[in-house]
């Protein structure tokens, strides 16, 4: 297995109890059930959690556990679900709202950007929300334009929020709990191509299930992945390819397809950043590929372009290369020739080998 | 070619302009005592009625009448009246700093100061309020918020509890139920539901009171605080002003035409009245009987509070453009400061001679305040609080790109 540094050093400080095979939805049940069994504070509510436990089953059984009060429905009002959230942490609860997909959350923009994300700096501390906004997000399954969007650099831009990716179960477990610990708005983006495995892209072929692979190996029991903390996914020397969600198993196939020696790093938190161990690695090999899902145009792998640039500017070798999303809607029947596959993140291996 | 008549866009217009008087009988005003009481735990059917109805105690002698007359001691009367007098003289202050360049902006609350002062009255310690900027009567009625303090933070200075961050007026006070104010017009609305939902969760007994305007109920904001306090019957009083401006639209162009704002409360569920929100003792009655409601999990009242926005919308704003200069003169509920102490003057309760005893005491309190307050700095000055302080509580901790930036700012 490739065997994730800083995860591993986390796995170490935190982990306790026994583990268990889990896919990512199992993993992510577990750290709410863990969480609201710490603490009562934390209150778990979306379009279909309740009772039927939510629409990727993440939320199911939390009801019946903890009671209606604390796992609920709600009606289909994103902006009123986020709105409430703010509320319930100014009051002093830990609220952890989903957003049943990623491409559904723009009516509640102006409560994450203008509320949450600034309300302890406007009242300067006297309120604070502290609240975790889970949403699925990525392409993959066939889900055409409003069910496959990657939106995460509208919440990177916006400066109070903290924006979280895990690309497996263990990280998915240990960041939520994290995440619902922080005292911070946290925008939990969960790339729903993951859920059950680790895609590589090759949509052709047959995905090792969770469990089966060691990541899906995780603790029963309380553990947190510490934020802004990346994880060196892949370790190598010829390049580092700087990456997060579902792209981080589609640029390790690139790597083993190309015979190219490239250090994947998984961010896991977009921002705020572990800079550190990005700079570290280019500095390193010298060469820099950015991967992402989302569109290309003012995406997150612009501002990670910009600022290795800045600081790496002597150690390049070569430009930094970027593989996105195209800037078109998200499409349906044409879904593989949109998604940014292992051939085109090899390619950029390649351009960027050669530069 | 079509038999039909060509369609025609309807766009509201308010009765009166600049040079024509305003025609007020598009109000509806019900006499004073004419509105039933239900009992607290009637059904928002039952409402139905008093979502289009005026909710009236005092009468035009200043008599208090019918079956909303409040218990209430000419004390606490006396109080309110002190209160409104000193929102009153506090907002003539503040804006004389304002044209004097020592605030940078202000928003008065004139001719509104009997919504915000008696609805106080009606809530306990521990109840959280999320206002709009026109509410700082919730405040001002308090006797442990210094007006220094407020005034610190109109002026931006050193001593400014929110450190320069906020726009003047928008007012962050936890420990007097007061939440953040945003200055995006109806966010608070839905928040203030969230916040009851949460003290029902918890099994608490505090109740949240929200507060909006009549422009801002066009907001998707509002109709989600609708929804989501009458489903989980959120222990909420949805509060909405109505002072007839919108900055220059007119209430009709938010959907106040031919309806009710109360009667919206009414389809979605929630039992709703439409009060005089001039009338001092009809604000404390129709707030203890939504306050009762909320805490005894009947959930959630809308009330629309009727009233005039006497003064512009803000420093920025000249109301005289589009709205004739002499309407709040002639607006038919009147002055609230007046008619209360008319009210108190019929309980022989107060007098001219003690009403200009007490303006001349609030002057002198206020002014005092305010050169405490001055002493501390002002916006022209230059005293205000350091720059760098802008990277604190972005995050609870700050994270290394902030520290950076802070650093590269120099200060």
């Amino acid at each position: 297995m490739t065997m994730l540094t800083k995860t591993k050093e986390s796995r170490v400080a935190g982990a306790v109890g026994e583990t268990r095979q889990m896919t990512m939805i199992q993993a992510l049940r577990s750290a709410l059930d863990v969480m609201m069994e710490r603490d009562d504070n934390v209150v778990v509510f979306g379009e279909d959690v309740g009772y039927f436990g939510g629409v990727f089953r993440v939320t199911e059984g939390l009801q019946q556990k903890y009671g209606k009060s604390r796992c609920f429905d709600t009606p289909i009002n994103e902006g009123g679900i986020v709105g409430v959230a703010v509320g319930m942490g100014a009051y002093g609860l830990r609220p952890v709202a989903e957003i049943q997909f990623a491409d559904y959350f723009y009516p509640a923009y102006d409560q994450i950007v203008s509320e949450a994300a600034r309300l302890r700096h406007r009242s300067a501390g006297d309120f604070t929300c502290p609240l975790t906004i889970r949403m699925p997000c990525g392409g993959g399954i066939y889900g055409g334009q409003t069910h496959s969007q990657s939106p995460e650099a509208l919440f990177t831009h916006v400066c109070g929020l903290r924006t979280v990716i895990p690309s497996n179960p263990y990280d998915a477990k240990g960041l939520l709990i994290a995440s619902i610990e922080s005292d911070d708005p946290v925008i939990f983006l969960e790339p729903k191509r993951l859920y059950n495995g680790p895609f590589d892209g090759h949509h052709d072929r047959p995905v090792t299930p969770w469990s089966k692979h060691p990541m899906g190996n995780v603790p029963e029991g309380y553990y947190q992945v510490p934020l802004e903390s990346a994880a060196v996914v892949r370790p190598g020397k010829e390049l580092t390819v700087i990456t997060y969600g579902t792209m981080v198993w589609v640029s390790q196939a690139a790597a083993e397809e190309t015979g190219i020696d490239a250090e994947v790093i998984d961010l896991r938190s977009l921002w705020p950043l572990d800079l550190e161990t990005v700079l570290e690695s280019v500095k390193k090999t010298g060469r820099c590929v950015v991967v992402h899902e989302a569109t290309r145009t003012s995406g997150f792998g612009a501002e990670l372009t910009a600022t290795v640039q800045e600081h790496c500017f002597y150690h390049l070798e070569a430009s930094i290369e970027r593989v996105a999303g195209w800037d078109t809607p998200y499409p349906h029947a044409t879904e593989w020739a949109y998604f940014p596959g292992p051939g085109r993140v090899g390619a950029a291996f390649k351009r960027a080998m050669e530069g | 070619m079509s038999q039909h008549e060509p369609l025609r866009l309807h766009v509201p217009e308010p009765s009166g302009r600049p040079g024509s008087p305003t025609d007020f009988s598009y109000l509806h005003i019900s006499e004073a005592g004419a509105a039933r009481r239900p009992p607290v735990d009637t059904s928002h059917f039952d409402t139905q009625d008093l979502a289009y109805a005026l909710i009236r105690v005092l009468d035009r002698d200043g008599h208090a009448v019918g079956p909303w007359v409040p218990e209430v001691s000419p004390a606490q009367l006396r109080r309110g009246l002190r209160a409104m007098m000193k929102t009153r003289i506090f907002d003539a202050r503040m804006l004389i700093a304002q044209r004097q360049k020592k605030i940078s902006f202000y928003m008065q609350c004139l001719g509104e100061e009997a919504i915000a002062v008696a609805h106080a009255q009606a809530l306990e310690a521990g109840d959280m309020c999320f206002p709009t900027y026109r509410q700082q009567g919730l405040l001002l009625s308090r006797d442990d918020i210094p007006m220094t303090e407020l005034m610190c933070q109109l002026l931006s200075n050193e001593c400014d509890p929110l450190k320069g961050r906020q726009l003047p007026v928008m007012y962050s006070y936890k420990r007097a139920g007061f939440f953040s104010i945003s200055g995006n017009l109806g966010t608070q609305f839905i928040q203030a539901v969230g916040w009851a939902m949460a003290s029902a969760i918890k099994g608490d007994t505090r109740i949240a009171s929200g507060w909006i305007g009549d422009g801002a109920t066009a907001e998707s904001d509002f109709h989600n605080a609708l929804i989501f306090a009458h489903v989980y019957r959120a222990p909420v009083i949805l509060n909405v002003v109505n002072n007839q401006w919108a900055i220059s639209t007119f209430q009709a162009v938010a959907g106040g035409e031919s309806t009710s704002f109360a009667a919206r409360g009414v389809g979605a569920g929630i039992a709703s009245l439409r009060v005089d929100g001039n009338d001092f003792l009809a604000v404390l009655a129709a707030s203890r009987w939504a306050a009762e409601r909320a805490r005894a999990n009947l959930g959630p009242t809308l009330i629309e509070w009727v009233t005039y926005r006497a003064g512009p919308h803000s420093t920025s704003d000249d109301p005289s453009k589009y709205r004739p200069a002499d309407d709040w003169e002639r607006f038919p509920l009147g002055d609230p400061v007046q008619r209360l102490a008319q009210h108190l003057v019929t309980l022989g309760a107060w007098s001219e001679q003690e009403h200009r005893q007490v303006q001349l005491e609030l002057e002198a309190e206020v002014a005092a305040a305010q050169k405490e307050a001055e002493s501390h700095g002002t916006l022209l000055d230059g005293h205000i609080p350091s720059a760098s302080t802008i990277f604190d509580d972005v995050y609870a901790e700050m994270p290394a790109h902030l520290r950076r930036q802070r650093q590269e700012m120099g200060v």
